[in-house]
């Protein structure tokens, strides 16, 4: 019985911990971004609908506002543009884009076409900022509080779902009020 | 026919080496900034491919952040500088070699430590037995059971 204790503990402490590995193992191989509870990223760039202005963090500055990261090319995005512009029809929060390494007329296109969720859209050609912000494939959306801090990142085409369970609650009461 | 086997594995991994190469033509002013910057992008993890060094995969991200690098380097910026970089934005997971941090330690010390605890077993064993050596005279418990 003795000569057995040891190896069939041991045995048990390496079945926990690979249990606990696996069960806190991000899902789909998403990766937790570092940006997290940090200031997020400024930046200054041309809008994608009106040539003479820039969009700035700065200007976002005392708002909440929902970042997003799309491009006419990814596939994704036409997944969840439904759902986006139902959050901006319910109007909790600003959706603010951004078309990375996109055609401007295509993208331009491609809105008038299908409806325009976003309050902004910055221009990411050269894909700068998207390195800045830790992006590594569209669709991806932040969530940027009125500290200008990053409070979460989704990974992936957004559903009418993970909206309500991971974006809804975390934003402050009264905004969540008005739906 | 074994051996004809054998030369064209051979062969075909050499053909897969030279189109993995063709994915970075960069070159650096120097061969020193050439070293760094070859280092550098492989030791980068692909976020997108995630089993890919930025220096050998072919997708957008990856020649985006080369481009990083090259001007970090040129910028005169350390290597440090250029990880540090990287891993503010995209997490530790971007580096193939994880750094030693107080987070991971116990990953860096446990082989040490396991090593150090077989040792200990195994001289142990070896003292018990040696003990046994001089008064030999019963057979051991498990040759009597075989």
């Amino acid at each position: 019985m003795n000569r057995f204790a040891l190896p069939l503990g041991l045995f048990a402490l390496l079945a926990v911990v690979l249990a606990i590995g696996i069960k806190h193992s991000p899902d789909k191989g998403t990766i937790a971004s570092p940006l997290i509870g940090k200031p997020a990223p400024q930046f200054s760039l041309p809008s994608l609908t009106d040539a003479n202005r820039i969009v700035k963090s700065s200007d976002l500055r005392g708002r909440w506002y929902v970042f997003n990261v799309w491009g006419t090319w990814c596939g994704g995005c036409r997944l969840e543009h439904n759902v986006l512009l139902q959050m901006r029809h319910a109007d909790l929060v600003p959706i603010i884009g951004l078309d990375w390494k996109d055609n401007d007329a295509e993208a331009l296109s491609l809105l008038s076409q299908l409806g325009n969720p976003y309050e902004l859209i910055a221009v990411d050609h050269d894909g700068r900022e998207a390195i800045d912000w830790g992006v590594y494939g569209a669709p991806e959306t932040f969530l940027v509080n009125d500290q200008g801090l990053v409070v979460y990142k989704y990974i992936g085409p957004l559903t009418q779902e993970a909206w309500e369970r991971e974006f809804l609650p975390r934003l402050p009461a009264k905004q969540a009020e008005k739906s | 026919m074994m051996r004809g086997f054998v030369i064209a594995l051979v062969v075909s991994l050499m053909l897969c080496a030279t189109a993995a190469y063709a994915v970075d033509p960069t070159q650096m002013p120097t061969p020193a900034l050439q070293a760094r910057y070859l280092a550098l992008t492989h030791e980068l993890r692909c976020m997108q491919c995630q089993n890919e060094a930025i220096a050998d995969s072919p997708v957008d991200l990856a020649a985006d952040l080369r481009r990083q690098v090259r001007e970090m380097l040129l910028a005169g910026r350390t290597d440090d500088d250029v990880r540090n970089f990287m891993v503010a934005r995209y997490g530790e997971f971007i580096l193939f070699r994880p750094r030693m941090s107080m987070r991971n330690l116990w990953l860096w010390l446990t082989p040490g430590l396991l090593l150090g605890v077989g040792a200990l077993v195994a001289v142990r064993i070896v003292q018990q037995r040696s003990r046994l050596v001089p008064q030999d005279n019963e057979p051991l418990e498990e040759d009597i059971r075989s």
